[in-house]
């Protein structure tokens, strides 16, 4: 399956991009599509703590399994206004 | 979903505005709120300092937002104000993109029947706005070096 991963502020400079399409295995979660972001950069597991996952828009834990075509958004701790 | 860095949307219900934009925000921008049973209104503006905490200068912030959720918690957060204070009409609008030091990066409304609860509303939600909204905020500084700054 595939999902859409979104990357925000330092999240987005370590994965080098705002969106990426991830090519995951069926019933994969996100900590799954975490372990292969982070296996192909360097220092994102660093990022692990502080990071919090939305799927679909809403936060999700990261036991939550992904379904085909989902967004999966990596959020590090905000600082609007 | 559409999820841009820089994306504008607006949306209208119960007489209320919530939007992310790249464009200047403007003082009086978020006229029009407030309904003829109203008697006053509050309006905070968040204005991006020329010095950053170390006292370093400042030259701008740069604003990322996952714009439906950002929208989705501003809306939820007028929910949340009018709960607590009652009768209250609120309106924000966030600058995402460059904002330069002096310039005004967050405009928060508040339009009420009476001044305690538009002032209560508006200091909650300017509150809430930068403890829950999927918005990031890089601070970049006249010598070059720039750093994400989470939290208020």
């Amino acid at each position: 399956m595939r999902v859409r991963v979104l990357a925000f502020a330092q999240l987005r400079e370590l994965l080098g991009a705002h969106e990426q399409m991830l090519e995951l295995g069926p019933n994969a979660s996100i900590a799954d599509a975490w372990a292969q972001l982070a296996a192909r950069h360097r220092g994102l597991d660093d990022e692990r703590a502080s990071t919090r996952a939305a799927r679909n828009g809403a936060i999700a834990g990261f036991d939550e399994e992904l379904r085909d075509g989902d967004e999966l958004a990596l959020l590090p701790p905000v600082g609007g206004g | 979903m559409a999820t841009s860095l820089h994306s504008c949307r607006r949306s209208a219900a119960d007489n209320v505005v919530f939007s992310l934009t790249p464009e200047p925000i403007h003082p009086g921008a978020l006229d029009g709120v407030a309904g003829s049973g109203d008697g006053g209104i509050a309006v905070f503006y968040g204005i991006v300092r020329d010095r950053s905490h170390d006292g370093s200068a400042v030259s701008s912030l740069w604003y990322e937002a996952h714009e439906a959720m950002a929208i989705r918690e501003f809306e939820a957060i007028a929910a949340e104000a009018r709960e607590r204070f009652g009768d209250v009409r609120l309106a924000i609008v966030h600058r995402v993109g460059e904002v330069r030091a002096g310039d005004i990066s967050v405009a928060v409304l508040a339009a009420a029947p009476h001044r305690g609860p538009a002032f209560d509303a508006c200091r909650y939600a300017i509150d809430e706005l930068k403890r829950r909204a999927a918005i990031w905020k890089q601070e970049r500084r006249s010598d070059g070096t720039a750093e994400w700054r989470a939290g208020a």
